[in-house]
């Protein structure tokens, strides 16, 4: 007996051998381990063994069972794991073949811009106003310190609907409007972009359409070199630390003094360049100590109270800072130039 | 303003700084220098020649032989110009001179005669030809007897002259004259001016025998000055006034014309010169137009004037438009012998009317406009005399026959050292301030602090504390001002929660796959009325158009931003960008009027517009064209993240497709429409299928609320049913849906369309909707039961309500 289990479990090692898959692996299991296998069969003649030789092929049959068990188990695993590899290597694709698109949008580039204006002033305590983009005269002019038939009213060819009701030529309503609303005649400290209207022909360098932001600080006790300061401030930031500015005297009719803010050129830093037409600089804004008119028209005492306020505009920005060549591009919404500005 | 810093250098000594270093002084204090420019580029080796014979050349009919004296020797030079003659004196470029151009002159052989030079015309020397004087125009010029044979040209044309361009602003207009230039270089430099000589010679004879001057409109006229001057000589002008007026930009025409706007230049006073002798009468009377009267102005234009208009007159008609242009019977000309001048301050509305309405505007009435300073007037009379006399042999009668009811006063202006430092941020000191005041030449009387200036009437923009804080600061220097930030308390500024729910929308609609567009608020009247939501429709009157729009195209406000979207779309489309998906929160403008007497509601739209493929991933076979799915998709989820319930019900818009466009309702509220573009407007806006939507975001504004409330996350498990029913096509599914949420009860928590089918195994005009049900209750487990009995709720629901069928 002893021959016949020793020549089963060579039998039966060899086929676990042979095997190629889990299905011959259990087919083998069945065939040599099952209940209608040799072994038992084996271990079923054992009660014609003598007492000594029963227990000594007992254990015998046990160790060829365990050999025969343990060597399908590792055949198993050994299987398996080929499988597995096998199936990995089918699962295998191109990883170069381009990913499927996601629509993306984004911003206009003047939105861009104007928030990011918005976000530099709200970090300096200014809140955002809006106004209409239709005005009356009175706000768009007269509250300006711009009387009917004053000469500066040329400089903005306006868009009139009625003789009182016109298309309004810059943000500046919104100051009056601002201040007329503020019952209390408390501080005011605001910006207010937005589209504004002017009778030119739209080219490369106009737009009978434009953005604008206005800004106004109004308070006891402003002074203008408050202005100078905040004024450095947004264009360090908006343009780059190294960007100096300088004031020049200018004349709007609701500030007293006007300036002109200009920023170092910063394709040449200073030097002079045909972008900063040799001179170094480039203007960015006009700006001034808010009028007294104006003031006083808005119901502040010019005694008390004292303020700055700036214009400036986003497409002259917009184009400064991205080399954008033509205002009508802001207008067109070309796919290709929205694209452009979609990107962080 | 064009300055010639030659002519400037005789009122101000400016030789200490190089030209570029004066004007960015000049533009940092006061008044932008715009350009810097070179009058004309300086030509070497040309002098002055005196052609001592001049012969027709033996073999060309045209041409001249000439023998020019230049000093150390007699070139043999050969010359084309028609107006060449024997005893002239002109410019002689020498054989090794360079003209501009890089234009070089070499001895050579005309016609098998040698030339030894170029005898030049100005614009050969660089003078741009509408400069230069008509008699020259078309030929060399000709110097004055006087001018020095063998002398260098640059200096005797003032080809070396540098022009500054200024840019003036409104307030500035002290400097559209010489004098104004130079009074305000002289405070920046801090040097002394010197004013021009207008000492003259006078007759005995007085101006009154002859003339007499009568105003009738004393409020548009208040100072008008005649003077009179006898035996003029027309001729020309001296060489150099002639090289200022062309370096100032204007054509020299005789010495009388040339003196007025010489004079005009230096004191910015416009003069007018007529011929006496054929100014018709002897009295000047000056008074508003009549009605219909008419007058041919010196452009050989005849103008039909208004009462509005301001004239001089003879007594009996019209001989000069006040401020404007003189009449063309009475102008000046080579045969005038006797000069009324006339020096008069015309009030600056009358003058800019005039030139507005009849188009006009020229250096006289841009100068009245703004107003000249009456301390000029009678002063620049007699400057203009005394260069008569000088200039033109005149003979100048006694006194000025003068009307005169100008106020000469100065304005006081009272200012404080410690004000101007409050308002500067600065630390100016009352010596600082007197010195000032000094530099600008303005009159002040000092006690401590407390200035007195007296604004000189130059400058007329002088008339408040902040005025004079304006001139303290400029000559003080922007740049010697400190950087400070507001004292005031650390207002926190921020957005209001509207301006952050818009920058909200923008961001979900971008990264739901939209970009932002800006489009024109104005469109043609036509475009304004397309596309309009119905609840626009209803709540407007008319839209909105310019009085004056500058083209059809944009002349009516906006009730919708999609038609100028569309053609935005179009304008893609016809540039080879055809997948498109935009949208844009823009204002329109609703007038409840029929003729606008107020400002018309403004109301912030939300609109979007999609064409072409919405997603391509060819190699995978994955192809989404924008249809009218798409977009609802879009819409629904930023409701969705409004927390907003919004319904679509299939509705008909004007220029909308009528099968494929809802409507949008928030309970019951209209706010909207979504859907596809009617085909023919497609057609006409050259677009292909084309899908939009539109939203009143003025509504969601006033209703959003920001802050959600916490829902707990349920624990308990939900159970899903799915429900598939055979109804009529026309049955919708949203009727549908509501009938099951209505069914279903309380435990229904969402349902969801997972299939639509029609066709094979239907009858006809059959088709079947599948529904997925989510039944949930989030305080327990729920029971078979329960579900069940909802399910058949459901069903009885349908059947009754839409005569649907289970689907077997
Ligand atoms: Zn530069």
């Amino acid at each position: 007996m002893k021959e016949q289990l020793q020549a089963l479990e060579k039998e039966a090692l060899e086929k676990v051998d042979d095997a190629t898959s889990l299905k011959e692996l259990q087919d083998v299991r069945v065939a040599y381990l099952g209940k209608k296998g040799p072994i038992t069969e084996v271990l079923r003649g054992m009660g014609k063994l003598s007492k000594e030789e029963r227990p000594v092929i007992g254990e015998l049959a046990n160790k060829v069972r365990g050999n025969i068990a343990d060597a399908i188990d590792s055949k198993k695993a050994s299987i398996e794991a080929a499988e597995l590899e096998k199936q990995l290597e089918e699962e295998t694709i191109d990883v170069t073949l381009p990913g499927r698109p996601v629509p993306t949008g984004g911003p206009h580039l003047l939105t861009s811009i104007v928030e990011e204006i918005e976000d530099l002033f709200i970090g300096m305590g200014f809140e955002v106003s809006e106004g209409p983009e239709v005005e009356t005269d009175y706000y768009n002019f007269e509250a300006l310190n711009l009387p009917k038939g004053h000469p500066a009213r040329d400089m903005q060819d306006s868009f009139y609907i009625t003789e009182e009701i016109l298309m309004r030529t810059h943000t500046s309503p919104v100051q009056a409007r601002t201040m007329n609303a503020m019952e209390d005649k408390r501080p005011v400290k605001m910006i207010c972009p937005g589209k504004v209207y002017r009778r030119d022909t739209d080219d490369a360098t106009h737009s009978h359409q434009f953005t604008q932001i206005e800004g106004l600080y109004v308070d006891k006790n402003v002074r203008m070199s408050d202005l100078k300061g905040v004024l450095d401030r947004f264009a360090k930031q908006m343009f780059g630390q190294e960007r100096e500015i300088r004031l020049r005297p200018s004349f709007f009719p609701f500030t007293e003094p006007s300036v002109e803010m200009d920023i170092s050129c910063k394709v040449c830093n200073g030097e002079g360049c045909s972008v900063c037409k040799q001179t170094g600089w480039i203007e960015i804004l006009g700006a001034g100590m808010v009028h007294p008119r104006v003031l006083e028209m808005a119901g502040y005492d010019p005694k008390v109270y004292s303020g700055f306020a700036f214009g400036m505009g986003p497409e002259r920005i917009a184009m400064l800072k991205y080399g954008v060549d033509d205002i009508r591009h802001f207008y067109t919404n070309d796919m290709r130039f929205l694209k452009q500005y979609h990107q962080a | 303003m064009f300055v010639s810093l030659n002519w400037l250098k005789n009122y101000v000594d400016i030789d200490q700084l190089s030209p570029e270093d004066l004007a960015e002084l000049i533009t940092k204090s006061g008044i932008e220098v715009e350009g810097l420019e070179r009058f004309a580029s300086p030509a070497n080796n040309v002098v002055v020649g005196y052609v001592e014979s001049c012969e027709k050349h033996p073999n060309a009919d045209k041409l001249n032989l000439c023998q020019v004296n230049v000093g150390e020797e007699t070139l043999q030079i050969i010359c084309g110009a028609p107006n060449i003659a024997q005893g002239q004196k002109v410019a002689v470029a020498k054989p090794g001179a360079v003209l501009p151009g890089n234009f070089k002159i070499k001895k050579a052989k005309l016609r098998g005669v040698e030339s030894n030079g170029m005898i030049c015309s100005l614009q050969e020397l660089g003078v741009e030809e509408k400069f230069v004087p008509k008699e020259f125009a078309s030929g060399i010029f000709v110097f004055p007897e006087d001018a020095e044979i063998g002398a260098d040209v640059n200096e005797l044309l003032n080809l070396d002259d540098i022009i500054m361009e200024l840019g003036l602003t409104p307030n500035r207009s002290d400097a559209l004259s010489m004098l104004g230039v130079a009074y305000e270089v002289a405070a920046i430099l801090d040097v002394p001016i010197r004013l021009p000589h207008t000492n003259y010679h006078t007759e005995e004879e007085k101006v009154e025998n002859y003339v007499s001057v009568k105003v009738e409109a004393a409020e548009q006229n208040p100072y008008y000055g005649a003077f009179l001057l006898k035996d003029v000589k027309i001729g020309p002008a001296p060489l150099w006034m002639r090289n200022y007026l062309m370096a100032a930009g204007i054509r020299p025409i005789n010495n009388v014309v040339d003196i007025t706007n010489y004079v005009l230049l230096e004191y910015g006073q416009p003069l007018h010169a007529f011929d006496f002798d054929k100014f018709g009468s002897d009295e000047v009377v000056i008074r508003m137009a009549h009605e219909g009267e008419k007058l041919v102005t010196l452009d050989n234009q005849e103008r039909t004037l208004t009462s509005e208009h301001l004239v001089i007159t003879n007594g009996k008609e019209p001989v000069a438009l006040a401020g404007v242009m003189g009449g063309a019977d009475s102008e000046v000309s080579e045969q005038t012998t006797t000069v009324l001048l006339e020096a008069a301050y015309f009030e600056g509305q009358t003058v800019r009317k005039a030139a507005k309405d009849f188009d006009l505007r020229s250096e006289a009435s841009n100068r009245f406009e703004k107003g000249v300073d009456p301390n000029r007037v009678q002063k620049a009379g007699e400057r203009a005399c005394k260069l008569l006399q000088e200039y033109a042999g005149a003979t100048v009668l006694n006194g000025v026959f003068e009307y005169d009811h100008l106020d000469y006063s100065e304005k006081t202006v009272t200012i404080w050292t410690s004000t101007i430092n409050d308002r500067l941020g600065t630390n100016i000191s009352n010596d600082d301030i007197a010195d000032i005041l000094r530099k600008l030449n303005f009159n002040y009387e000092q006690d401590g602090e407390t200035f007195t200036v007296y604004a000189p009437t130059r400058r007329q923009d002088i008339v408040i504390f902040e005025d004079m804080l304006e001139e303290v600061a400029r000559i003080y220097g922007y740049d010697n001002l400190p950087f400070t930030l507001p004292s005031g308390g650390a207002q926190a500024g921020g957005l209001t929660k509207q301006q952050e729910l818009k920058r909200y929308v923008k961001r979900f609609l971008e990264g739901a796959g939209l970009s932002e567009t800006v489009t024109y608020s104005l469109t043609s009247k036509e475009r304004a009325t397309e596309l309009v939501s119905p609840e626009v429709a209803e709540a407007m009157v008319s839209s909105v158009s310019l009085a004056m729009p500058m083209s059809e195209e944009h002349s009516t406000l906006r009730l919708s931003i999609l038609p100028e979207m569309l053609s935005s779309v179009a304008y893609n489309l016809a540039r080879k960008q055809v997948n498109v998906a935009y949208y844009e929160l823009g204002s329109i403008f609703i007038s409840k009027e029929e003729k606008v007497t107020r400002q018309p509601d403004e109301k912030v739209r939300l609109a979007g517009a999609l064409t072409g493929e919405w997603l391509t991933h060819p190699w995978q076979q994955e192809k989404k064209t924008v249809d009218f799915f798409v977009v609802k998709g879009i819409v629904e989820a930023l409701f969705e993240s409004l927390n907003l319930n919004v319904t679509f019900v299939q509705a008909k818009v004007d220029g909308m497709h009528p099968g494929r466009t809802a409507q949008l309702f928030i309970g019951d509220q209209a706010i909207g429409f979504v859907g596809q573009v009617h085909p023919q407007l497609q057609k006409e806006y050259d677009l292909k299928e084309t899908f939009v939507f539109d939203i009143d975001f003025d509504y969601i504004l006033s209703i959003h609320e920001n802050e959600p409330s916490f829902a707990k996350i349920p624990r308990y498990p939900s159970v899903t049913r799915d429900i598939a029913i055979v109804v009529d096509e026309s049955v919708q599914a949203g009727a549908l849906q509501a009938a099951i949420a209505h069914a279903g009860g309380e435990l229904v928590k969402d349902i969801q369309v997972f299939d639509v089918y029609q066709g094979e195994h239907l009858a006809e005009g059959k088709k079947s909707i599948a529904f997925s049900l989510f039944y949930q209750d989030p305080e327990r487990t729920l029971t078979d039961e329960e579900v069940e009995s909802s399910y058949q709720a459901i069903l009885d629901a349908v059947a009754n309500e839409h005569n649907a069928e289970l689907r077997g």
